[in-house]
Parts: structure tokens; C-alpha cells; sequence
């Protein structure tokens, strides 16, 4: 399969820490690929997704988006090219769903049949009712119909890459396992490519065509969940497999 | 005096005088209005230039606080010999007035903007622009124009002493009514301006309202009919929610 995101020898430092959040990192995804991105708190693995649509710029190294380098695009360009979900959600308090999904298809000029059709679709990928939450504000859902909105607003207009962080992380225990499958769905169909941060390891090795470890902000393994399973590079994915059974 | 005599005077002012109370209550209003305006017009960019910088706030903020202390009386007073008398002394010294709650309330606004939400208003590529008058502004607008609210009943109440520089307003009518001893006209000027006051304050608590609806989980959704939405492509979007929601 075709590589569609490369790291070169990438490196990121927080002014004032001593240590690098991204430590060297080299990386190749395929396109298509779900990689999930699994660490504790403070491995990097946030800072690593940050610097995909560059609301973090590396100290050294180059981030290669479809063969180009993405610190000689225009950053508010690239974005709009790639999908963001984050934990606490994000959506525009003060927009309808159907608003808050439309933001990037406004941006980009669309006209109004084919947003508010697309906003329809995407409604009903994410299992939402459009006639029921079309109009509904934020306030008026729940946590789980939140991060399903804000899912169909990242997706809207088909970008080439997911950045998924922690999504599901504060929803409960039930809407998350359906969620994820539902993700698993959208995945398979679209076919895009997904990078999917989480410290769950149930969750990276149900989702991940790979499963990239991160400590101390390097990669520590990168392999699909089998390999992983069946031949952990070092002490650490050790315990960090033996910890989750 | 009674107070049966008393109104009698009252009715007999306003039968006698309307055109002098109109043009007071106008200039009241006008002089209240500009200085508001002005107080929007200044208070709400440098609020936001405060929100994004501690070096601006630390500075702007010790500016206004020291100002705040001065009373209003005495920056009308301080500037009569530099402005001279009349209307534009008065303007001066009362958008003094009407600036801090405008700007303090603005940087507070801005500050309190949830971070995620401005994260991803930057991740979905919104430039600087946008993500101001698509988010972060609507997302302000409530806590913003409550500033506006305290700058406007505190102008109202202190444009009465305009009067004392020759600015007009309803400040005269009280004025006049000190320096000839006539009850009729304190009541009539006092009872204007805490009117005025009263009226202000609760149109502007109702827009108040109207702008964070959006906040209420029990509003029920107004079904979408052709065209709704908003801001196809003009950047509108606070505006035509507010429009959307009032329905």
C-alpha cells in the first residue's frame, strides 16, 4: 500500500522542559491505515498528533503529508484537509449540530443543498437521527451524541487523514464499546487513514491495524496487534501487555 | 406644598413645557448613547488585545483601575478648562466612565472561551478571522454586552451632571429645579432618569438572555424548514442563530 505520512527523525521540545515530548521519531503510515497510538500520560503521543496538523511545530525534522512537506504548506490549508476529534469534544456551544458540522463545507464555500445533504448523511453514519438532532444545540445532547457530532463534523468533507484523540475517553463504558465499533465501520468504508491516540490497550488492539507504543516520547514498537501480542520489543510493551490482562 | 398641588405642578410643566422635556430627555438619551458607543468602540478591541497578552492587560487594566477611582464629577470638571464647555467635555469625561466595564468584561470573555473549543476552531482551518467572528466572539457576546449593560445605566445616571457644563440632558431640568427650589422639577428630572435607567437595564438583561438560549438543555429545537441555517458563506453566524432562536 501506498504511504501516505512520514516522519523524518522528527523532535519536539516544550520551552522549558529538558526533555523532548517527541524524541527522534521515524514513522511511515500506509494509506488506509488505523494506526492506534498507545502510551501512558506524558509518552508524546498527543504532541506527535499535533504536529500532523501543525498546531505543534517540530524542533527538527520533516512531516511528510502525501509526499509533501507539510511546514511548506499553509497550515490553515492543511487542516482543512484533516479531521480533529479531541476528548472534550470541541463542538461550538452556540451552533446547532447541523452548524457545527457544517463549519469546514461553509469554509470551503459549499453551497446549501449539498451541505445540508451531507450533513443528513453524516448525521445518520454516526447513528444520529438528522430530523431529531439536526437542530439541537450542544446543551441538548448527551455526552456520547456529543462526540458522535463532533465525529461527523471532523469527517465532513472526506479528509485524507483523522487525527483522533482520546475520543472516547470520557464516555462510559457501553456507548464507548459501541462507538468504537461504529468508528471500526466508518473506517473499513472510507477507507481513509486514522491516527487514534488512547492509554486504553483493549481499545488500541481492538482498533489498530497497528498499534504504534509510545515511552519518553519515542516508538517503542510499531506492528500490528498480534505481532505485538506474540513478540513485545522489550520490557516495557512487556508490562504494558501483562498490565492490561 | 401638598401633593395634590404638587401634581398639579407636574401636569402644568408638562403642559406648558413639553418641547423643553423632550429635548432634554433626547439629549439624555444621545449624550448616554454616544458614550456607550464610544465606550464599544474602544473597550471591546483593546478587551481582546488584553485577553491575548498579559504584558497589554497588566498595563491597560492599572491604566482604568487608577481612572475608575477618579470620580466623574471631577474628570467633567478636569476637562472643562482643557475641552472647554458644551457637549464634548461631557462625551469625554463619561466614556472615561462607560470604558472599564466594557473592557474588563470583554477580556473576561475572551479568556473564558473553552480552550478546546478554540483548538479545534484552528484545527478545522478557520483563520484568525473566522474563528473571532464565527466562535470566539458569539461565544463572548453574553458577558460582553452585560459589560455594556453596567456602562450604559452608569452613564445614564451620571450624564445628569452634563448639565453642569452646559451640556444639556435632563441634568438641567434637576439643576434648574435646585437653583429655584421647585420640587416639581427635581421629581420630574429625577424620576426621568431613574426611568431611563430602569428601561435600559431591562431591555438590555432580555438580549442578554436571548444570547445564551443556546446554553438551555431544555429549549426545544425549532424545526428546520427550506433554507435555514445560517451564514451560508457570509461569516454571519452570531447574528442569524440569535434570529434563529428567537422564532
Amino acid at each position: 500500500m501506498a504511504e501516505i505520512l512520514r516522519f523524518e527523525d522528527v523532535a519536539k521540545r516544550f520551552p522549558g522542559a529538558d526533555y523532548n515530548a517527541v524524541d527522534h521519531v521515524d514513522l511511515s503510515v500506509d494509506d488506509g491505515e488505523f494506526v492506534a497510538i498507545l502510551g501512558t500520560s506524558g509518552s508524546g503521543k498527543t504532541t506527535l498528533l499535533k504536529l500532523v496538523n501543525r498546531l505543534y511545530e517540530p524542533d527538527s525534522g520533516r512531516i511528510y503529508l502525501r509526499g509533501e512537506d507539510i511546514s511548506a504548506q499553509d497550515p490553515v490549508q492543511l487542516r482543512r484537509g484533516i479531521g480533529y476529534v479531541i476528548q472534550q469534544i470541541g463542538l461550538f456551544p452556540h451552533m446547532t449540530v447541523k452548524s457545527n458540522i457544517a463549519t469546514v463545507p461553509r469554509i470551503l464555500k459549499w453551497d446549501a443543498d449539498r451541505t445540508d445533504a451531507r450533513v443528513d448523511e453524516l448525521l445518520r453514519l454516526v447513528g444520529l437521527d438528522p430530523e431529531e438532532y439536526r437542530d439541537r444545540f450542544p446543551a441538548q445532547l448527551s455526552g456520547g451524541q456529543q462526540q458522535r457530532v463532533g465525529l461527523a463534523r471532523a469527517l465532513a468533507v472526506d479528509p485524507v487523514v483523522m487525527l483522533l484523540d482520546e475520543p472516547f475517553g470520557a464516555i462510559d463504558a457501553i456507548n464507548r464499546s459501541a462507538l468504537q465499533d461504529e468508528l471500526l465501520a466508518i473506517h473499513r468504508e472510507s477507507r481513509k487513514t486514522y491516527l487514534f491516540v488512547t492509554h486504553d490497550i483493549a481499545e488500541a488492539f481492538k482498533l489498530g491495524t497497528r498499534v504504534l507504543i509510545m515511552h519518553d516520547g519515542k516508538v517503542v514498537q510499531y506492528d500490528t496487534p498480534d505481532v505485538i501480542k506474540s513478540a513485545p520489543a522489550g520490557a516495557f510493551v512487556e508490562e504494558l501487555i501483562g498490565s492490561a490482562v | 406644598m401638598g401633593t395634590s398641588h404638587l401634581i398639579e405642578k407636574i401636569i402644568e410643566y408638562f403642559r406648558n413645557k413639553p418641547d423643553v422635556y423632550a429635548e432634554a430627555f433626547a439629549t439624555h438619551i444621545m449624550i448616554s448613547a454616544i458614550c456607550v458607543g464610544i465606550a464599544c468602540a474602544v473597550g471591546i478591541p483593546l478587551g481582546i488585545a488584553c485577553a491575548k497578552s498579559r504584558r497589554v492587560r497588566l498595563f491597560v487594566t492599572g491604566v482604568f483601575s487608577t481612572l475608575r477611582i477618579v470620580p466623574s464629577l471631577a474628570v467633567l470638571f478636569i476637562c472643562m478648562p482643557i475641552f472647554g464647555i458644551g457637549l464634548t467635555p461631557a462625551l469625554i469625561a463619561l466614556s472615561f466612565l462607560a470604558i472599564p466595564p466594557v473592557l474588563i468584561n470583554t477580556t473576561q470573555a475572551f479568556a473564558a472561551i473553552p480552550r478546546p473549543v478554540i483548538e479545534t476552531a484552528e484545527a478545522m482551518g478557520m483563520t484568525g478571522g473566522m474563528a473571532l467572528t464565527r466562535v470566539k466572539f458569539p461565544l463572548a457576546a453574553p458577558l460582553i454586552l452585560a459589560g455594556v449593560k453596567t456602562a450604559t445605566v452608569e452613564v445614564i445616571a451620571s450624564a445628569t451632571l452634563a448639565a453642569y457644563i452646559g451640556a444639556g440632558g435632563l441634568g438641567n431640568i434637576i439643576f434648574t429645579g435646585l437653583g429655584l427650589l421647585r420640587p416639581d422639577l427635581l421629581i420630574i428630572g429625577g424620576a426621568s432618569v431613574a426611568a431611563l435607567s430602569v428601561v435600559a437595564d431591562t431591555l438590555l438583561s432580555k438580549l442578554e438572555k436571548r444570547l445564551v438560549r443556546y446554553r438551555d438543555p431544555g429549549m426545544r429545537p425549532r424545526p428546520s424548514g427550506p433554507g435555514h441555517g445560517y451564514g451560508h458563506g457570509h461569516g454571519n453566524t452570531a447574528k442569524a442563530a440569535g434570529t434563529a432562536r428567537a422564532a
